[in-house]
């Protein structure tokens, strides 16, 4: 298999296989949540489940500083880490035009200048919260070999994705192959690991709020 | 023309100037990478080259490489390189026909053993014994075996040649291979793809083996790092627009009537490897992505096989909307089905559920 065959390859049945096996497990986690519900409270309701659910979700992207022990480092890097992460992967014209081919619709991109600085800015603080990881020993004690191969598997297209745009004399081919790969194998990994928090943490979020809004009360 | 001459002697007889053959040696020079005083070099050792024997063998092509390689709108001294070397046997080309043309190409391999130049356009057909492409009754895998041994290099002009090409494509009926594929070490073979190759890179190789008796540096695909070692994105003058995220959207919008990058529409310009960019076609007048197409990576291998032109290169190269479609429903109903599982299993836990009194416990 020649460079132009295996990128070709991830472009089409690579990308469908790992489309296909993230698409299903992440609906999967959605729906299993959901259909697991809530134990029947026998109290009279003091408000309703559903609005109150909804904004917690939203509110909980809030920082509270007193309400919380975890610390001005966790997160403040990992704010940086998630915007980010989240404006290279959206804002990236290459980016763009692959969510276009699937979902049928576009937006403007961000000036690749903008998407290096991001893209840094996520990988330093990914790097950052490792260090503190290893050197916390209540941390330490807690890391499980998951949490190394969901951040080797995170940090992988950030780091190849930063290449594949500085190619340095490397062929861009395989440059290009390899971001792709790191990125199928992540879509593969995220509804079997923690990293399915990009959904479960909404759908958390939201029986927290719904708990609280039934009792009536803030959450 | 005597074949004793050297390449300088039938330049100046077809009007070339020592000024003029110079200046070639230097472009030469400055294309091929070398350093400025190499130029003076190349001049010497040119002067002194005697006519190489050259035997072009043509097979499942479509000579379009020909075509790119003699057609010039005006005579260049690219093209007087090419007339200057005994080109001894190209199907197209030559006066000969029938069984004389066949007993040229017969008489120099045999004649200049072990020193003349295999140029072959076209990929070689090897399914059921080659019988697909066949010329004077032999097949083009014979005749290719048959020049191997005596040559001192091959250069596998155009992309059929080099990687298969067009006929190598999906579902490859003919079993299309490479030169490469057959010659497999054998003889040193440069690679000189493109669809067509550019004719300035096929001088330049010649100058190259003519001037130091040598094959130029390779990269992995065998291609002359000199012309192939910059991809199309690197050297392209709408770069500028790429590193500034403005693309054409379409190929009359705002955009593309600004000049902006191609990449939207598809341009592999990024993998693709090849000295259009700088050396450009038609005597430096343009080239396909000035044109304002966006470049299709015609020397690349498999480039045939890889999706559409018009697809941009981050895109999936097969449909993915529909794939993830079927995962969307197929994930729902698995986790419909798994909550109704989870709910008759709690249900029958509470059904059974016995009620433990202090006087079960003391008991």
């Amino acid at each position: 298999m020649n460079e132009t065959e295996l990128l070709t390859w991830l472009r089409g049945p690579g990308l469908q296989i790992s489309v296909a096996i993230f698409v299903v497990g992440l609906t999967f986690r959605i729906i299993q949540n959901l259909t697991v519900g809530m134990a029947k409270n026998q109290a009279e309701p003091k408000g309703t489940y559903f609005g109150p659910g909804v904004a917690t979700i939203f509110r909980r992207f809030k920082f509270y500083p007193r309400a919380t022990n975890r610390g001005y480092f966790t997160i403040i890097s990992g704010y940086i880490f998630h915007i980010g992460l989240f404006v290279t992967l959206f804002f990236l014209e290459q980016h763009i035009q692959l969510f276009k081919s699937i979902i049928g619709f576009s937006w403007p991109a961000l000036p690749p200048v903008i998407i290096n600085f991001t893209a840094l800015v996520s990988i330093a603080a990914l790097i950052a919260v490792l260090i503190y990881r290893i050197m916390d020993p209540v941390r330490q004690q807690l890391t499980t070999y998951q949490d190394y191969l969901v951040w080797v598997l995170t940090i992988g297209p950030l780091i190849t994705g930063y290449f594949t745009m500085h190619p340095l004399g490397v062929s861009y081919t395989m440059l290009l192959s390899i971001h792709i790969i790191s990125a199928e194998l992540l879509l593969i990994a995220i509804p079997f690991t923690s990293l399915s928090h990009m959904v479960s943490l909404f759908i958390a979020r939201w029986y927290n709020g719904a708990m609280a809004g039934y009792k009536g009360v803030k959450s | 023309m005597p074949r004793d001459d050297s390449l300088v002697d039938i330049l100046q007889r077809q009007g070339v100037s020592r000024r003029g053959f110079l200046k070639f040696c230097t472009a030469m020079a400055s294309l091929m990478a070398l350093p400025p005083g190499m130029a003076p070099a190349i001049a010497e050792a040119l002067s002194k080259a005697k006519r190489p024997s050259v035997i072009w063998l043509s097979f499942q092509e479509c000579t379009g490489c020909t075509e790119s390689l003699t057609r010039s709108h005006s005579p260049t001294v690219e093209n007087l390189i090419l007339d200057a070397i005994s080109l001894d046997y190209h199907h197209t080309l030559q006066a000969a026909a029938g069984t004389a043309a066949e007993a040229a190409r017969e008489h120099a391999m045999k004649e200049f053993f072990g020193k003349y130049l295999l140029i072959v356009d076209g990929s070689i057909p090897v399914k059921d014994n080659g019988v697909y492409s066949t010329i004077a009754g032999m097949t083009n895998l014979q005749m290719l075996e048959d020049a191997i041994d005596g040559a001192a290099a091959i250069v596998a002009m155009g992309t059929c040649a080099a990687f298969g090409g067009l006929p190598h494509a999906n579902p490859n009926p003919t079993g299309a291979v490479s030169v490469l594929d057959i010659v497999k070490g054998r003889k040193p073979v440069i690679n000189v793809p493109g669809c067509p190759p550019i004719p300035v890179v096929i001088t330049g190789v010649l100058s190259h083996y003519l001037t130091f008796g040598t094959i130029p540096d390779l990269d992995h695909n065998h291609r002359p790092l000199a012309f192939f070692g910059d991809s199309i994105h690197d050297r392209c003058y709408r770069r500028p627009f790429y590193d500034k995220g403005l693309f054409a959207k379409t190929f009359d919008d705002e955009g593309a009537r600004n000049g902006w990058c191609l990449y939207e529409l598809g341009c592999k310009g990024p993998t693709t490897y090849n000295a259009c960019a700088t050396t450009k076609w038609n005597n430096g007048a343009s080239f396909p992505i000035q044109t304002g197409h966006p470049c299709l990576g015609c020397s690349e291998p498999d480039f045939w096989d890889a999706g559409s032109f018009y697809t941009p290169l981050s895109a999936p190269s097969m449909d993915v909307s529909k794939v993830a479609a079927t995962a969307v429903a197929a994930g729902a109903a698995a986790g419909v089905a798994f909550g109704l599982y989870d709910q008759q299993k709690r249900k029958k836990a509470r059904q059974q559920h016995k009620a433990v009194t202090a006087k079960d416990l003391e008991d």
